[in-house]
């Protein structure tokens, strides 16, 4: 659906009102995954590998069981073996089968009456293990002799010869790179490294699950996606998806970390041979251990400028590492990597490795902060080597509308431009810097995604409108969904009411994710909304005894128009709607659809820093971020997810890391020793929203979630590496690290 | 797991004697219910002494104070004698957690848990403080450096518990800071912290000092050849130095999760340079 051309005075979109969910959620009254609560309901908990890898030789749950009030016991044998790669790759995963691949991998469940009991049960039961040989470096799990995670799990793509953990590679780019970089004046080659960090949501994974004997099953739980639970349940537990419903609570963050399964299939299998209600809750210790922290890099960067700071040529090897499990997230990598630079030649290499760590999941803008971090760090230093200003720099290599971008597609319209040129205006660019203190600035871009969409819109008799969507509301997004409709349908955003509906109540949604909710289901809404606005204007036909094409719809009401125009009064949507029953009966519009369009997005963030030159500390004394919107539809919650972003980028570029002793376990399973930035850390985070229309939208409207975690490792970086007078080129940047780099 | 209100210390020191599983002291729990929780430690008898006659107060003594095993670290911190009298002690105490944590943590806890990081304990121990202990042998009085035996463990015997903390009286012209180093700015422990207690003459040299060090050793350290560093100097740049040095030859730290053995020892001498130049300022020096 295109951008509504005509569409640029907006009454409600834009504005700021208060979420819909505001008042639950400051009051402690939001019904979160850990609220459910059944009669009859049993307390599960999970048995976890303690070693980075071994073979399972046996597991004795029989004392275990033996235990009065103890109702289940589960092994990864509870659960059919798939002969889908993925489906089997997500369960196995949850339960292993043969053999633990990482520390806290699940290996055993129970359902008992009480926490205690459960507990109690759990330390009865035997596993015989045989430990194997483990790696979690991903430098490491690339050497030919290296312990293997996975036999035989390598696409054709991967050359002979290499470690078997190495599963995929994929190439991207254009040009030819050796006459590139003849043409430059500096090229500077550089190897960089980043951490595994986690999501850090603040609720941990929780649900209820409830099987009963007729072959039917209710599922409560914490998800950015109940449709996709449905999938993935049904097909592990052999159930077809109408026999399942799941239903999303409330959601206490998710960052893309809830986009999958990790308990749930557990729950349900302990409920399905329990005969009760199962509430499963993780600790804090298994989030950090067994849920989906984001991948782990090692790169190579290669990149050649001239001495005006024309790039002529850029180069780049990914090698990603998302734990015991294939996944494709290198590919993103190697196609974000370069995008904010409109290049004659360049080209991306990714390679995906396994290792004995949990098995990744989506972490905001997935594989493209790594890689960017990378890019824009060798940017930086050539624009230092080579005396020039770096965000000139970047003005000159931009891509724009037309390029053909690195990773394939020719970009429409975009908002680089825009977002350097604002930021090269904002007062921050040119504030001056004390001793120890530096600025640095990168470029962030992400794809954003449409999806499978499914919406229903209510007029409800007293003139207000209910909006059911699937897709639970992980930033405000029922505030703008309600927003748009308001725009649409001429009416106040406080009459209407968006829920987010179970699986039986709308076609399939895809997972919220990929910046898509705003977007997607907002194109949606407004399409809905026509639909219903289609069917009041019929009803008013009918009583004004006109035809239906003769009508408009004005300011939430229709009007007579054409020939007809002020023969008759206007007729609200209250009239309309409270006329329903006699007009035909109540009116609801509806739509799906799979959008394409969702437009791209860049953003500019520029920060400023002072490094203690004694201890390493860094503390980051201004930030402000410049992004393309398309069209801030809740302007709060536009920079909310800027802020946000950026809050969550500052801790991966500082202090946040998954730290494996020897033994291959994780030595920080804890918000004590996984350092996620606290408020006192920052300063407030100042934010500039542009809005280029996105022509994939009538509104114009970008998906604005992801694309604010890109910037901050390469910003951070470049202000640390600038203030410290020298080259930072491992993420996280703790104090230790940067005082051995001061020392030298 | 059984759970008793001690009305006396008496009683407490008796339960816990007698307990023949493992016993522990519950104040302000902020470390013993996190342990019970994450499943760390597993506990037959939790004895409650926030009952015991007196121990949630804070009373002069000889010119010094007694504050009560159980004076949570925001009581401290309202307390106008205890701030003007310790301020390195109260600084250090008040780090303890977060917001929170302080409504119920306490300075008696933070030494007992054991801990090379505790941040009460080397400012404590920069004071000279002093802890009483009631034990099945009656009662005694011991250095607060003495209570540390390694990380996790104590001095203290079956039975015993700490019923109180005693700052003694300091002279004129007296001041002490605590500083810690931690990756963030708050809800943290110490990578490497540092306490300095110091006494100047009327012309700002310092006359008397104890300078101790935490989280770089299995206990905490007190570092005599540091306060000599300073001993009859105005704490100049030579004498900060020296300072420093010393600091960093005391340190046995190890290489973890929260930091190197490189970047502890030189941490600690700088936290100890700035350390001693906020506790001169307040003793009313000036350079």
């Amino acid at each position: 659906m295109a951008l509504d051309e005509a569409k640029r005075n907006f009454r409600y979109v834009g504005s700021r009102p208060n979420r819909p969910d505001g008042v639950d959620k400051v009051t402690g009254r939001a019904q979160y995954g850990a609220d459910a609560t059944a009669p009859g309901m049993l307390t599960a908990v999970i048995l976890r590998s303690p070693h980075a890898h071994a073979r399972i030789k046996s597991i004795d749950t029989s004392a275990a069981e033996a235990i009065p009030g103890v109702r289940a016991v589960i092994t990864g044998a509870d659960f059919m073996r798939s002969d889908d790669d993925f489906l089997r790759d997500v369960q196995e995963n949850c339960m292993a089968r043969d053999v633990a691949l990482y520390d806290g991998h699940a290996v055993a469940a129970v359902a008992a009456t009480t926490p205690a009991i459960a507990k109690a049960a759990l330390r009865a039961i035997v596993v015989d293990y045989e430990v194997l040989p483990h790696v979690t470096d991903v430098d490491a799990a690339m050497q030919p002799g290296a312990p293997v995670v996975l036999a035989g799990r390598a696409l054709e793509n991967v050359p002979a010869g290499m470690s078997e953990n190495v599963t995929h590679s994929c190439e991207f780019g254009h040009g030819d790179l050796t006459a590139g970089f003849a043409k430059a004046d500096l090229v500077i080659e550089r190897s960089f490294k980043t951490a595994a960090t986690h999501q850090g949501y603040i609720e941990p994974h929780a649900c209820l699950a409830s099987a009963t004997a007729d072959g039917k099953a209710d599922l409560w739980c914490c998800t950015q996606g109940h449709f996709f639970v449905r999938t993935l349940c049904s097909a592990m537990l052999g159930m077809e998806a109408s026999q399942l419903r799941v239903t999303a609570s409330e959601i206490g963050g998710g960052f893309g970390g809830k986009t999958t399964v990790f308990i749930e299939p557990v729950a349900l299998a302990l409920s399905r041979k329990s005969g009760r209600p199962v509430k499963l809750v993780m600790t804090r210790d298994e989030v950090f251990r067994a849920t989906g922290p984001t991948i782990s890099s090692s790169m190579d960067i290669k990149i050649g400028m001239t001495k005006d700071g024309r790039i002529t040529a850029g180069e780049a090897t990914l090698r990603y590492s998302g734990g015991a499990f294939p996944n494709a997230t290198v590919d993103m990598g190697a196609q974000a990597g370069f995008a904010a630079y409109d290049l004659e030649a360049v080209r991306t290499h990714g390679w995906n490795v396994l290792t004995n760590r949990p098995k990744e999941a989506a972490y905001r803008a997935p594989g493209a902060p790594q890689a960017i971090y990378a890019v824009e760090s060798v940017v930086d230093e050539l624009c230092q080597k080579l005396g020039l200003d770096p965000l000139t720099v970047r003005l000159k290599n931009a891509a724009r509308k037309g390029t053909l971008s690195s990773y394939g597609p020719t970009f429409n319209e975009i908002g680089l431009v825009a977002t350097l040129e604002a930021a090269k205006a904002h007062p921050h660019y040119t504030a001056p810097l004390g001793p120890n203190q530096g600025r640095g600035l990168s470029c962030g871009f992400w794809f954003n995604f449409g999806g499978n969409t499914c919406v229903s819109l209510n007029i409800n008799t007293d003139g207000t409108v209910g909006v059911t969507e699937g897709n639970p509301d992980i930033g405000g997004s029922r505030a703008s969904i309600s927003l748009m409709a308001a725009e649409e349908l001429g009416i106040p955003y406080e009459n209407i009411r968006t829920i987010v509906a179970d699986t039986n109540s709308l076609g399939y949604n895809d997972v919220t994710d990929g910046s898509r909710v705003t977007f997607a289901v907002g194109l949606a809404t407004i399409k809905a909304a026509r639909d219903a606005i289609n069917k009041m204007k019929s009803r008013a036909a009918q009583v004004w005894g006109i035809d239906a094409d003769a009508v408009e719809w004005v300011d939430g009401a229709a009007v007579p128009a054409g020939a007809n125009a002020g023969k008759f009064p206007p007729l609200t949507l209250a009239d309309i709607a409270a006329n329903s029953p006699q007009t035909g009966g109540p009116i609801a519009g509806h739509h799906e659809v799979n959008v394409d369009g969702a437009g791209v997005s860049f953003g500019v963030h520029l920060v400023d820093v002072e490094v203690d030159p004694e201890t390493g500390f860094t503390k980051i004394l201004r930030y402000t971020i410049f992004q393309d919107a398309g069209k801030a539809v809740h302007p709060d919650y536009v920079e909310g997810q800027m802020q946000g972003g950026a809050v969550q980028g500052i801790g991966w570029a500082l202090n946040e890391e998954y730290i494996y002793g020897k033994d291959g376990r994780l030595q920080n399973p804890g918000f004590l020793d996984y350092r996620i930035p606290v408020a006192s850390d920052l300063p407030s985070i100042e934010t500039v929203i542009l809005e280029i229309p996105n022509p994939g939208h009538p509104y114009g409207v970008r998906g604005v979630g992801e694309t604010p975690i890109v910037p901050p490792l390469a910003a951070l970086a470049n202000a640390v590496s600038r203030a410290a007078g020298v080259r930072m080129t491992e993420l996280p940047m703790s104090p230790p690290r940067i005082l051995a780099a001061l020392k030298g | 797991m059984r759970y008793m209100i001690a009305q006396s210390a008496k009683a407490a020191s008796a339960a816990l004697a007698e307990e023949p599983g493992n016993a522990r002291v519950l104040a302000g729990g902020t470390d013993l219910l996190v342990q019970m929780k994450a499943g760390n430690l597993r506990v037959d008898l939790v004895v409650d002494i926030k009952k015991i006659p007196g121990i949630r107060s804070i009373t002069a003594e000889a010119g010094g104070l007694r504050i009560g095993a159980a004076v949570a670290g925001s009581e401290l911190g309202e307390h106008a004698g205890v701030c003007a009298m310790g301020p390195g002690v109260v600084e250090a105490a008040r780090l303890i957690g977060s917001t929170q944590v302080q409504g119920r943590c306490t300075m008696v806890g933070n030494l007992c848990n054991g801990s090379p990081a505790g941040d009460s304990v080397p400012a404590l121990v920069a004071a000279a403080a002093v802890v009483r202990v009631e034990g099945p042998e009656g009662s005694r009085d011991c250095p607060v450096l003495d209570i540390p035996a390694g990380p996790g463990r104590t001095t203290l015997k079956k039975g015993e518990i700490i019923t109180s903390v005693f700052l003694p009286a300091r002279p004129e012209r007296s001041g002490d800071a605590y500083l810690r180093f931690i990756p963030r700015t708050e809800m943290d422990i110490a990578v490497a912290s540092a306490a300095v207690n110091l006494t100047l003459d009327a012309g700002g040299t310092v006359t008397a000092a104890r300078v101790a060090l935490g989280a770089v050793a299995p206990k905490v350290v007190l570092v005599d050849a540091a306060a000599r560093a300073i001993i009859g100097t105005k704490l100049d740049d030579a004498a900060l130095a020296a300072l420093a040095a010393a600091c960093e030859a005391a340190c046995t730290p190890i290489d973890d999760k929260r930091g190197t053995i490189a970047f502890r020892t030189s941490t600690a001498g700088v936290l100890a340079r700035r350390a001693a130049q906020i506790a001169y300022a307040r003793a009313g020096g000036s350079k």
